[in-house]
């Protein structure tokens, strides 16, 4: 099945590898498949303080099943991840991202991998999107040396320099001002890049959220802050915890824009608009009205605070990959059984990564000292219990 | 960067001493007094034009450099006598050295740039570099220190002040989790080089909540490094070991020492963050202390001297990693130890010493440790009672003689 041979030559490499080329060998898929399809939205962007884009988006036939591959991967990914919680391969906390891949793909779609992107703890498909390798995510979930943090950091703590992802954070909030920070340094070099800074409901009602929007605006920083609405803070509904649910109305004097988050190509169209804003113009927020599966963590069953037709309702009728499985049908990209097949194919992919993890060693136990410190220029620490010594004492 | 030539005894290094720098011939004292002398190692530092042409610069590079007493024979390492400054100034030149040399290195704070900074110490530094690397930010510690952090993640070199230390406990998440951590859990793919800093310390009546010492606070914070300066000579050299190190590092100043005024040396000199100072050589007993209280120590001394004994007073300096190395030799030595500090006594710099030493050098001591600490109370508005909660010279004298009986 030539589909599935071009699928398992991208296995254990970048996901975002283009498909165009692959894809003029398979037969049922035009062959101008790079040509621009325009597509609209499911819904108007509504906009606070500044003029919404337009609803028709520019794709291409490559990119649409870019999107169906790279959020099938990030689907299974975190169902796989699931299954090796409750097999205890993984321990403490582990919050997964299922339901909200458009948001990552669709970013991914807008921008460059210069332009920086830091997130709260549900980062294995931020991760994924830009460019960490499964067998990275599963390894560090597991804590083993493959990991992407060296098995260091766990499930929060992922992160990925070269593509400028900054991770992967667990205190609630403080990556906001991080990711000023980061447009902050973006502004004193001169470079033509933004940041995304991607934060909850929940962390919306933090204070440095609105500290640091302060100072962006005020320097004019080319940070977006964008808020994931998955309408629940863990446990609470976003009624009962914020007084204007209205998150992209809330930075006042900085212009928003609110997108329907299971639509990636609103997402891309928005996304897009939010850079060319925040390069010339100063900060913008973007509100992703978005949901997720699973409750708030894994343990978190997630139906004591919302009811189970709630969560199938959505996925019904608003589910991200469905959505796009529905396009590629309607624009004759690729058949129902490609589809399946691609799927079959991700799940194996998924299912080699974690049998390649699981062969992982665990770190060392010298490695618990190292990367304590830096070294170099005299900073060689001595540690509580001395486990490094700078010169023998007499 | 420069290669570091570290020396653990004064004199192994001598065949590279530069000998015009090194003007007079080492006579026989002991190998305390050795130390002190100043070793001046000529690294291959790479020639840059942007050093300040303040005096004239042979390109002399001191690392390593343990600071003298001025009143001792050692005179200052060159012929030159150096110029003199208040702590402060001092701060302000090493800081301003290192944003000439590093583009990269900043400065935001509450106003530090159109103001000067609340105690001078980037006075000018907005005119000369202009307002984004002296930046001033509105009153929101946790941000700026957060946006100090994510920015150095990129690569750039912020210094953040806290315009008292006692402010930066609104930026603990950031400083704790953050700045310490993500070198560790990124699995070594970001370096946090920011320096944090700012005067703690009590002052004169400055009330409870502007008189705190937070280096207990921070100490356990696995990942940063600490270091407390206590004269214009240290102040400058730690300010730029601090820029330079890639690791994190807060710079404990203290609110009554920025007026302090001493010679220091035209060269440019960089100290080592992890060294402690010898301030005066003795026999009798060890005394560490850090900052202020450096100076209670030195005047209690002069009362000791009188009396007889012969303190050996060391200036700690690094308060995370404590200098184990110089302050071993020091008990090897003694056999006593008093520590002095005005941090509080309870989870204080003094009780994780006191810990440390016992660990290390529990054979080498004759009698328990002494701590002498700031007493457990919030500080006092009243000048009596203010006096009362920090450690004075008399009871340093008292704890002196009771340790040596």
């Amino acid at each position: 099945m030539p589909l599935s041979r071009i699928a398992s030559s991208s296995h254990a490499s970048n996901l975002l590898k283009p498909l165009s080329a692959a894809l003029s060998l398979c037969r049922s898929i035009s062959s101008d498949s790079t040509s621009t399809l325009t597509i609209e939205t499911s819904l108007p962007f509504t906009s606070h303080k500044c003029d919404a884009p337009p609803r028709a988006v520019d794709t291409s036939a490559s990119e649409l099943f870019s999107f169906f591959r790279d959020m099938a991967t990030m689907r299974r990914m975190e169902i796989s991840a699931d299954s090796l919680y409750k097999a205890k391969l993984i321990r403490g906390f582990c919050h997964l991202y299922d339901g909200q891949e458009a948001v990552a793909v669709g970013m991914e779609a807008a921008i460059t991998k210069k332009d920086a992107i830091i997130t709260a703890y549900r980062d294995h498909c931020t991760f994924v999107g830009r460019g960490g390798t499964l067998l990275e995510v599963f390894g560090e979930l597991m804590g083993r040396t493959c990991g992407g943090s060296k098995g260091k950091g766990g499930s929060m703590h992922l992160y990925r320099k070269q593509a400028s992802f900054y991770g992967g954070h667990g205190i609630v909030g403080a990556q906001i001002p991080l990711g000023c920070g980061l447009a902050f340094a973006q502004r004193y070099s001169k470079e033509e890049n933004v940041t995304f800074t991607l934060y909850g409901d929940g962390a919306a009602n933090q204070g440095q959220l609105f500290e640091a929007l302060n100072m962006a605006a005020l320097w004019d920083l080319p940070a977006i802050l964008v808020c994931e609405n998955n309408h629940y803070g863990m446990g609470t509904a976003e009624w009962r915890a914020s007084k204007s649910p209205a998150y992209y109305k809330r930075g006042d004097y900085v212009p928003g824009l609110k997108v329907d988050g299971m639509d990636v190509l609103a997402v891309k169209q928005a996304c897009k608009f939010a850079k060319e804003h925040a390069l010339k113009n100063g900060p913008f927020i973007l509100e992703m009205d978005t949901y997720r599966y699973h409750g708030h963590s894994m343990s978190d069953p997630g139906s004591t605070y919302r009811t189970r037709d709630e969560i199938s309702g959505v996925r019904q009728e608003r589910d991200p990959i469905e959505r796009v499985r529905k396009l590629l049908l309607a624009h004759d990209i690729a058949s129902e059984k490609e589809l399946k097949d691609l799927e079959k194919q991700v799940r194996k992919d998924v299912d080699d990564a974690i049998a390649k993890a699981k062969e992982s060693p665990m770190p060392d136990p010298s490695e618990l000292f190292t990367h304590v410190y830096v070294k170099g220029l005299g900073a060689e620490s001595f540690g509580a219990d001395r486990k490094e010594v700078r010169a023998t004492l007499p | 960067m420069a290669a570091l030539f570290q020396a653990p005894t004064a004199f192994s290094s001598s065949n590279s001493l530069d000998s015009n720098k090194f003007n007079h011939s080492p006579s026989p004292r002991s190998l305390s007094e050795r130390k002190s002398s100043i070793l001046t190692v000529r690294s291959d530092a790479r020639s840059n034009p942007l050093l300040n042409s303040a005096a004239h610069k042979p390109h002399r590079f001191i690392t390593n450099a343990v600071a003298t007493k001025p009143d001792t024979s050692l005179a200052s390492t060159s012929s030159k006598p150096g110029h003199e400054l208040l702590l402060f100034e001092a701060l302000r030149e090493g800081l301003e050295e290192e944003m000439e040399r590093d583009p990269r290195v900043c400065v935001m704070g509450e106003d530090v740039g159109h103001y000067g900074g609340s105690y001078k110490v980037t006075k000018g530094l907005a005119t000369k570099f202009g307002d984004l690397r002296v930046l001033d930010t509105p009153i929101a510690e946790n941000s700026f220190t957060g946006m100090g952090i994510g920015a150095a993640m990129t690569g750039l070199r912020p210094i953040i002040e806290g315009m008292n230390m006692g402010f930066l406990l609104l930026a603990f998440n950031q400083i704790s989790n953050n700045c310490g951590m993500l070198h560790y859990t990124s699995g070594g793919q970001f370096k946090i080089p920011v320096v944090i800093r700012g005067p703690g310390g009590v002052g004169r009546q400055l009330g409870a909540e502007h008189s705190q010492r937070l280096e207990s606070y921070f100490q356990s914070i696995p990942g940063i490094q600490m270091v407390a300066c206590s004269t214009p000579y240290n102040a400058k050299g730690l300010m730029k070991a601090a820029i330079r190190s890639e690791n994190p590092v807060i710079l404990f100043e203290h609110v009554l020492l920025y007026n302090l005024k001493d010679r220091i040396p035209d060269e440019e000199y960089v100290l080592s963050l992890e060294e402690a100072e010898m301030v005066r050589p003795g026999e009798h007993v060890t005394i560490l202390t850090y900052s202020r209280m450096r100076y209670h120590v030195m005047q209690a001394a002069k009362t000791l001297v009188n009396k007889g004994y012969d303190p050996e007073v060391i200036d700690i300096r690094s308060l995370k990693p404590f200098d184990l190395h110089t302050i071993g030799k020091s008990v090897k030595k003694t056999h006593r130890v008093l520590i002095v500090e005005e941090c509080m006594r309870t989870g204080g710099i003094g009780a994780s010493l006191t810990a440390a030493i016992t660990e290390n050098f529990n054979d080498d001591l004759d009698a328990p440790i002494v701590c002498l600490s700031s007493q457990d109370v919030p500080t006092p508005y009243a000048g009596t009672l203010e006096e009362w909660t920090v450690v004075q010279p008399a009871q340093i004298v008292t704890a002196v003689e009771q340790l040596c009986q």
